[in-house]
């Protein structure tokens, strides 16, 4: 495995150092023309947004349906999302409709280029044009250099990408623009023309750029948002149909950034916070549902005193969390947080006579990427016949769980991602039926063993068990 | 026909009795329970102090890994680079009863957590150990005492202090044993069963695995065997109750891998094989004295007391020389500074330094028994009226437990059962003697002839609030040689017994009358003391017993604050230190370092290598390159140093550090105790020595200061720091919580 990996990443390093322009035959790529291509890549945070505008127009003889996308290796790996939106309708009427993404294996990919297939919802018939709004999403992109700093330096890192946009398509003319945290750069690349703005640099426009264009670009740049990280989540979402709905978070949170050096002073870093570890973070805000209650905020060794908790019967709760210690680059630490909802607010009946939970997808911190999150749905004993909608491909299987007095168990959904970042926080649902005469059996059982026991109490003092009378 | 309906109603009575005793019992439990939940409710569910961190841990590692490697468990968290067997030198009692619990909850499905579980012991168990005094004091003074005594102990200060939820030590689960087994002992010295005898040995053996103040016990029973003996007292019922104990119990301790051998070797279990073999030579005394006449007894007597003063003497001489081969006597250290209380001071500062081994007091004792204090003479005095073995008993309990507690604070815990009890005794006796009067003095009022009196009591008294407690029919009872175990006969006897008794007893009743207004007041000064003791309890349980000691928290005129700052380390070395590295710290802080950060340390609580413990001492003492080797030579990466001159936190290392100079100085003489005084004063400010100022404790406590205020004001001395700008050369900080 290892072996296979390692050619793997120099290919790919070859690719981002060598603009290579290749040529590959296939129907699709001939007809599309990209006439227009603006991009916008956001920086100021650690998560890489980017949104991309293509104008793209069909110039072959037969209608296409299809459109490509084509991302390096080194950016796919990365990928946490993607969207693609067809923008119809002129400037103050545009209506957006979601088009399906998948991603595409062509056999004769250039450097292991990897596609994904926008699906388009009318296909483009000769000559007519369409205006396609792509957002992507990368994570783990921006490389801190220096990659140890000291408590006093602020973080710099890099973000690599090409000033050309990596299509299969000739693209008549593009622009892409990057905006950075502050006007703090130290370097940039230059690939004319390139112009500085501020915060913000933009790169072309170039005109007429064949397929597989490449040039690359690297940004080094001041960034001091906090780099959270949550290695691994656990999210367990227990559901009793007495009326509570019982969630239960554990993390493993790092500090993604550059890595801290030397000392950490807790003299300096209170007296001084202007100057001392900008780049370490002591709080993160969780956002929770409404009307939220009974909120636990601890670790392995006890309860973690320091959290505000802003909660609202209509609005989206705030939790305020800071971890025992302020993380400075490299610095880990896990917690578990806790909390109730009524169940009302999340479980519903369809009309098929199931029950099912609808309940919000990724992570509740703040601008954070979790590098895998796991999602247990715990059904109520007795459940049957669970199955999960998932906006989006999770890897999905069954497990079991016994809890509090349970005899049969009770079956756990579990979905699981990686790389999942803010845009995943969107309902996803879990069907199942359930009678709700299983709701008496742990009441019953309780009450017919205290039963037995005071029988038993009773048939002892009454019995006399002497052999000699 | 009035016979029969009289003896229903007696019946009644005492089935009514029954069941108010056990809801009383049961609202005792509850109230042992929840009053020493005060810890998780003002702070929150977690391990306290300590001691408790490593008994958590252990017992983490029994639940995960099972009895067997337990047993074995080597650990190499700890005492780097020795390690220590754990398996072979922990008392496994009260991890193996959490472990039990716990064991037993999952396997019915509760989910509960190790750490729950670990903290809710000590308060269940004070439960079951107040429920144990009220079977102690009801075979020796009946119910009502017995329900007093263990209401009294169910919030008795000093015991909650060890017991609180999360106060996870030996102590919770080994005063129940201690109580248990001295009931049984009682109950099989009142009843002569070996059912009880054999129960006793298990009890004894549960109190062997919990803790190491089993020798008070195998120590207390062979006194009080030797007492009866000596007044007069043998009878088969002590012989059943002592010899089995001793055989059996000697057996099941050797079962113990911290005990072994020590059960039959060591100098703190001889004298329970010497009353052992006392007691045998008087049973074969009394035995021949029954089957000889007159006589021919006195001659056999001259024959073997000439014989059997050469053996002794021969006996007695090769056990002298065995002993005094010894160079402590065949004692612990432990058990010699309680035997004589300046010997840690002089030979063991290791013992010494601990606070809950110094002497405490005199507030201590108000502090954790209360009015108990001036409750216990009376309850003393109660005992020998009359005196019976089980309250010949007891007797000798609180003198010898009063004694210990007077040399070491901690056995404070052993004093306070005793004194419940005698309290409970001496509160049960006095409302009797006060209710009674009144009730007397009523009748008389209301113009009942006397000899109504009787009759007239067994329907007045329900009423009356202490109804239970006053409930005297039942003490006579208790004097009966032997009881069946068969429930009819018992009945049928104690109702005959019952009836033999009331005439006697009403003439012994009507002495004891007291006049009217004086039983009220004094009835009432009972209760206004019995109140007062309740909310001292209260206020103890709540207050100054409850605090975690790992949270610390003050109120200032803001609001709460809470130093976290113990908890922020260990967290940080959890998940941001390599997993092998080696932390080093004074030992106070081993225990919480290997539990909560997971990390090796050199040495900890367990202070089992004077040496090792000495080596880190010396390292603290000595100027910063000298301890830079000494650390260097045990791989230690990260130095651990609790400083507590910004916050005003007392109990950190610039105040203990007198004792590493003292322990360092016992093993390595070239550090002085003088080194570190100026004229016999410790001081860090500007008078201080040159080698308490280069120090590498001073180092690391002051190091940058004085860039906090600008003077360098230590809080808890009250007084600026003498050395204030340095560098550290060989030392590198590396966080400050």
């Amino acid at each position: 495995m290892e072996a296979l990996l390692r050619p793997r990443i120099m290919l790919s390093l070859t690719i981002i150092l060598i603009p290579i322009f290749l040529f590959i035959s296939g129907a699709s790529s001939h007809q599309i023309r990209i006439n227009n291509a603006e991009r916008r890549i956001d920086l100021s945070t650690h998560i890489v947004k980017v949104f991309l505008t293509l104008k793209v127009e069909n110039t072959g003889k037969t209608s296409a349906s299809e459109i490509l996308l084509a991302f390096p290796p080194t950016q796919v790996d990365h990928l946490a999302f993607l969207e693609a939106l067809a923008a119809t309708g002129k400037k103050k009427k545009k209506t957006y409709v979601s088009l399906a993404v998948k991603p595409t294996q062509l056999p004769d990919a250039p450097n292991e280029t990897n596609y994904y297939t926008i699906v388009l919802a009318n296909p483009l018939n000769t000559g007519e044009t369409a205006t396609l709004e792509i957002l992507y999403i990368l994570t783990h992109s921006l490389e801190p250099f220096p990659v140890e700093i000291s408590q006093s330096e602020s973080q710099l890192v890099y973000y690599r990408d090409s000033a050309l946009i990596l299509s299969p398509y000739h693209i008549k003319q593009q622009t892409t623009f990057i905006k950075i945290p502050s006007n703090k750069v130290e370097s940039f690349t230059r690939v004319e023309p390139t112009d500085r703005a501020g915060n913000e640099l933009k790169y072309g426009p170039y005109e007429d750029r064949p397929p597989y264009s490449y040039s690359p670009l690297l940004v080094h740049f001041e960034n001091n948002n906090p780099f959270s990280v949550v290695e691994e989540l656990v999210r367990e979402v227990e559901i009793s149909h007495w009326g509570n709905l019982q969630i239960t978070e554990q993390y493993k949170l790092a500090h993604a950034g550059a890595r801290h050096k030397g000392i950490f002073s807790r003299v300096d870093y209170q007296s001084k916070p202007t100057f001392s570890g900008v780049s370490s973070f002591k709080h993160l805000l969780a956002r929770l549902p409404p009307r939220v209650h009974s909120v636990y905020y601890r670790d392995e060794i006890g309860n973690i005193s320091t959290s505000h908790l802003r909660a609202d019967s209509w609005k989206i709760s705030e939790l305020e969390i800071e971890p025992r210690y302020p993380l400075f680059g490299g610095w880990r630490a896990t917690f578990v947080i806790g909390y109730g909802l009524p169940l009302e607010d999340f479980l519903f009946e369809s009309s098929d006579g199931r029950r099912y939970l609808n309940f919000t997808f990724g992570c509740p911190l703040v601008e954070t990427v979790v590098d895998k999150l796991t999602i247990k749905v715990v059904l109520p004993e007795g459940a049957k016949g669970p199955s999960a909608v998932v906006p989006f491909p999770v890897e999905q299987r069954l497990e079991t769980k016994y809890s509090y007095l349970d005899v049969v168990g009770r079956t756990v959904v579990v979905l699981e991602k990686k790389n999942v970042v803010p845009v995943h926080n969107i309902p996803f649902q879990v069907y199942y039926t359930f009678k709700p005469i299983f709701m008496l059996a742990e009441p019953m059982m309780l009450a017919s063993a205290f039963f037995l026991f005071f029988t038993a109490c009773v048939a002892y003092l009454h019995v006399d068990l002497s052999i000699r009378k | 026909m009035a016979a029969a309906a009289k003896a229903g109603e007696a019946t009644l009575r005492h089935a009514f009795g029954n069941v108010l005793s056990f809801f009383i019992l049961l609202l005792i439990g509850v109230l042992a329970f929840s009053i020493r939940l005060f810890s998780v409710i003002k702070y929150e569910s977690v391990i306290h102090e300590f001691d408790p961190y490593f008994n958590y841990r252990v017992t983490q590692f029994l639940t995960k890994n099972g009895i067997y490697d337990f047993w074995n468990w080597f650990d190499d968290r700890t005492w780097y680079p020795l390690g220590r067997v754990i398996g072979g030198t922990v008392y496994p009692g009260l991890t193996l009863t959490a472990g039990t619990i716990w064991w037993l909850l999952n396997s019915l499905n509760i989910p509960l957590s190790v750490e729950t579980v670990c903290v809710f012991t000590a308060p269940i168990f004070s439960a079951f150990a107040s429920w144990a005094t009220y079977l102690l004091t009801k075979e020796v003074k009946g119910a009502g005492a017995g329900l007093t005594a263990a209401a009294l102990l169910a919030m008795v200060p000093s015991y909650i202090s060890r017991s609180v939820a999360g106060s996870y030590d030996n102590e919770a689960v080994a005063i129940f044993a201690l109580i248990i087994t001295f009931y049984l002992y009682i109950k099989t010295l009142n009843t002569g069963s070996l059912f009880y005898a054999t129960l006793n040995a298990i009890a004894y053996f549960y109190m062997v695995c919990s803790w190491g103040g089993y020798t008070f016990i195998i120590n207390l029973i062979p006194m009080h065997v030797l007492l009866c003996i000596v007044t007069g007292r043998y009878s088969s019922r002590l012989y059943i109750a002592y010899a089995p104990l001793v055989v059996l119990g000697t057996l099941l301790a050797a079962l113990v891998p911290v005990v072994g051998f020590n059960a039959v070797m060591t100098s703190e279990h001889f004298a329970s094989f010497l009353v052992f073999i006392i007691l045998h030579v008087v049973a074969l005394v009394y035995y021949i004295k029954g089957i000889l006449s007159p006589k021919m007894f006195k001659v056999a007597v001259t024959l073997v007391v000439s014989v059997g003063l050469v053996v002794c003497c021969a006996v007695i001489a090769i056990l002298v020389a065995l002993v005094a081969s010894s160079p402590t006597k065949g004692w612990s250290g432990r058990s010699l500074s309680l035997l004589d209380p300046t010997y840690a001071s002089k030979y063991i500062p290791i013992i010494a330094s601990v606070s809950e081994h110094q002497p405490p007091t005199w507030p201590s004792y108000f502090m954790d028994i209360n009015v108990l204090a001036f409750l216990v003479p009376a309850g003393i005095i109660a005992c020998f009226l009359p005196l019976s073995d089980a309250s010949s008993f007891v007797v000798l309990y609180i003198v010898t437990s009063v004694y210990f507690s007077g040399v070491m604070v901690r056995l404070m815990l052993v004093f306070a059962p005793a004194a419940c009890i005698m309290s409970g005794i001496a509160l049960s006796q006095a409302f009797d003697v006060f209710t009674r009067s009144i009730k007397f003095q009523l009748l008389r009022i209301l113009g009942f002839s006397e000899a109504d009196a009787g009759d007239g009591s067994s329907a007045n008294v329900v009423p009356e609030n202490d109804a239970v407690k006053v409930d005297k029919s039942e003490e006579t009872i208790k004097e009966r040689p032997s009881r069946k175990n068969k429930k009819k006969e018992k009945e049928q006897m104690e109702k005959a017994q019952a009836e033999k008794t009331s005439a006697k007893s009403k003439t012994e009743k009507r002495l004891l009358v007291l006049p009217m207004e004086l039983s009220v007041i004094g009835l009432l000064l009972l209760v206004f003391m019995g109140a007062f003791y309740v909310v001292h309890c209260v206020w103890a349980a709540a207050e100054a017993y409850s605090a975690p000691s790992i949270v610390l928290t003050s109120y200032t005129h803001e609001g709460l604050h809470v130093f976290d700052d113990f908890r922020e380390a260990y967290a940080w070395l959890r998940h941001n230190t390599e997993v092998d590295d080696k932390v080093a710290s004074w030992w106070d802080y081993g225990y919480q370092t290997t539990a909560m950060a997971n990390r090796t340390v050199i040495v900890d609580n367990n202070t089992w290598n004077n040496t090792h413990i000495a080596t880190v001492g010396t390292a603290m003492s000595s100027p910063e390159k000298a301890a830079w080797e000494i650390f260097n030579s045990l791989d230690v990466k990260y130095v651990l140093v609790v400083f507590g001159g910004l916050v005003g936190y007392p109990s950190d290392d610039i105040n203990k550090f007198l004792w590493m100079v003292r322990i360092g100085g016992g093993v390595f003489p070239h550090i002085k105790e003088p080194d570190y005084l100026r004229d016999g004063q410790y001081r860090i400010d500007s008078q201080a020595t040159p080698t308490m100022l280069n120090c590498l404790m001073y180092k690391l406590s002051y190091y940058r200061f004085v860039e906090t205020d600008g003077k360098g004001f230590d809080r808890v001395r009250r007084t600026e720091i003498g050395k204030k700008y340095f560098k550290l050369t060989h030392f590198e900080e590396v966080r400050q919580s």
